[in-house]
């Protein structure tokens, strides 16, 4: 691949004491993510993707290696890498439309520009209807539907979306999963997003980063080149269910054994 | 002009019989909060003249004599004496100092509070100042209170800053410390640092536990006035009842009572609007 990356992690390791033990959250982790990719990382718990996740936003700081966007390290969160945290982490005492103007507000933008912006990601993920509900009165889709907006808003330009649809149920998961697709293709977003869904991650991603646990590492990097939109009940979808659960749990087996 | 407290209750309830044959339930239905409200403070004013009667006490006056020295005190006309058509006097003198502390104790506090709150370093030196001033009860410092202001409404005012101002401190602190750190992490992500992150996540997040702070000081502040009045100031109701209390005119200390109840209950519920109005993001506090 001759194009920039728009996020190289090199030799990338994290490590922390618990009761007086270190623990290898990551080690020696190197992935590079092109623009325009969507990458899911996968892997069962405690294989440090989230971590490797928090370490791109800028909440936590690597003990070793780098974690670079466009070639420079990243140090701190910033608006040009947003976050969608599982527990949609809104702020409940602003509305709908405004929870969406958070960040375009904070970098004291042009009054109509702001708003006008607000108004249409209110309508691209469909709450006009909402918009001037507090979060405590949305569904846990719709909650959803305002963390990705309030992103996308703030013009980020890579998506870090921890476990985002893991407390949804089952046909809000798919309907979201279906839209955020639809807003990645239209926008030309990089998305990162962590899943310990197999299914979800072939659904949605270019490419399928396993991890294994103890310590945490990249397993195997598996690009996927089915036809969208994807029919997770098609033979060759479910051949490659097959192989990435056979990598996910080599590493279970092993452990037990 | 039996019964002034009973007057200004009983016409509502009265006046919703003639009505009652036309449209009786909705306004019996709006009316029922009020009605059971009413209850007990009646039983209570029945019992107390029963008592009265009873025990032939001479000590204690009845709630009518009462009535008709509340009477007095607000318009005058019956003794004509040193109280009469004085009670708003003492009234905006006590309410001017009961406000003007917890005005100045709210200023203090919130700021300190979320600084406190969110520093360490500010945590590290402030704290344990504080927790030690804490369980010292606001009473203690009257004696030097009088010593440094002197007799007279500096005092009382003092008095009441310090009541109000532990129980505002403590509790935006304790909203402070517990916000949900995804929220500080959302905003950072978003592009909110510095100052900016108070104004915009700290101050909304804690305003729930601020306006708890906000209501027991406000109660503090009511209770610690009438102390802080006691010290020899000319004017305020904690200045009624102690001068009645040296006149042996109990009608009057009663009065004293009635109105800083009523008073400190009109403003508290005027601080619950205003909560309920700012939080009505909240679930738990918006109506």
């Amino acid at each position: 691949m001759t194009a920039p990356h728009i996020i190289e992690i090199e030799h990338l390791s994290k490590e922390f004491e618990l009761n007086g033990t270190t623990i290898h959250a990551l080690r020696d982790v190197n992935l590079s993510i092109a623009k325009g990719e969507f990458v899911c990382l996968i892997g069962a718990s405690g294989c440090g993707k989230s971590t490797l996740l928090r370490i791109m936003a800028g909440f936590e700081t690597a003990s070793g290696g780098a974690a670079k966007m466009w070639s420079k390290p990243i140090t701190e969160p910033g608006p040009d890498r947003g976050m969608v945290f599982q527990d949609y982490a809104l702020f409940p005492w602003l509305t709908v439309r405004d929870n969406i103007a958070f960040g375009p507000t904070e970098r004291s933008r042009p009054k109509n520009e702001v708003r006008d912006k607000v108004e249409s990601f209110i309508d691209l993920v469909g709450l006009r209807k909402f918009a001037e509900a507090y979060p405590h009165q949305l569904s846990g889709g719709m909650k959803q539907r305002v963390a990705i907006a309030r992103v996308l808003a703030n013009d980020a330009e890579v998506v870090l979306m921890d476990e985002p649809f893991g407390a949804l149920d089952a046909m809000t998961r798919e309907r979201l999963q279906e839209e955020l697709l639809e807003i990645w293709q239209r926008t030309g977003l990089t998305v990162v997003f962590v899943t310990h869904s197999i299914e979800e991650a072939i659904y949605l991603s270019d490419r399928v980063v396993v991890m294994t646990p103890a310590p945490g590492k990249i397993e195997s990097d598996n690009p996927i080149t089915l036809v969208r939109p994807r029919d997770v009940s098609a033979p060759d979808f479910n051949e490659i269910r097959r192989l990435l659960g056979g990598k996910l749990h080599s590493h279970h087996g092993r452990k037990a054994a | 002009m039996k019964d002034s407290a009973a007057s200004v209750a009983i016409p509502a309830p009265l006046e919703t019989r003639p009505a009652a044959a036309t449209n009786a339930v909705p306004l019996l239905i709006r009316a029922k909060p009020l009605l059971l409200a009413l209850v007990v403070p009646l039983l209570f004013l029945v019992l107390w003249q029963l008592g009265v009667t009873w025990t032939k006490s001479r000590l204690i006056p009845p709630p009518t004599e009462v009535a008709v020295m509340m009477w007095d005190f607000a318009v005058g006309g019956i003794w004509d004496d040193a109280f009469s058509r004085t009670l708003h006097v003492h009234l905006i003198m006590s309410l001017s100092r009961v406000y003007g502390g917890f005005l100045l104790a709210t200023m203090v506090a919130i700021p300190l509070g979320l600084l406190i709150g969110r520093v360490m370093l500010a945590r590290q030196m402030l704290d344990p100042m504080l927790q030690m001033l804490r369980p010292i009860p606001v009473t203690a410092w009257l004696p030097l209170s009088m010593i440094i202001f002197g007799l007279g409404g500096t005092s009382a005012f003092s008095l009441v800053f310090l009541g109000a101002f532990f129980p505002i401190l403590l509790n935006t602190v304790f909203g402070v410390r517990n916000v949900d750190p995804k929220l500080f992490e959302a905003a950072a992500m978003l592009g909110c640092q510095g100052t900016n992150v108070f104004r915009r996540v700290v101050l909304p997040a804690a305003l729930p536990s601020i306006f708890t702070g906000l209501r027991l000081g406000h109660g503090f502040a009511w209770m610690v006035i009438v102390v802080g009045e006691m010290t020899g100031v000319p004017e305020g109701l904690g200045a009624v009842i102690m001068d009645a209390r040296t006149l042996s005119r109990t009608d009057l200390v009663i009065c004293g009572m009635i109105v800083i109840g009523i008073a400190g209950f009109l403003s508290d519920k005027l601080i619950t609007l205003l909560s309920s109005r700012m939080l009505s993001w909240s679930p738990q506090h918006s109506r």
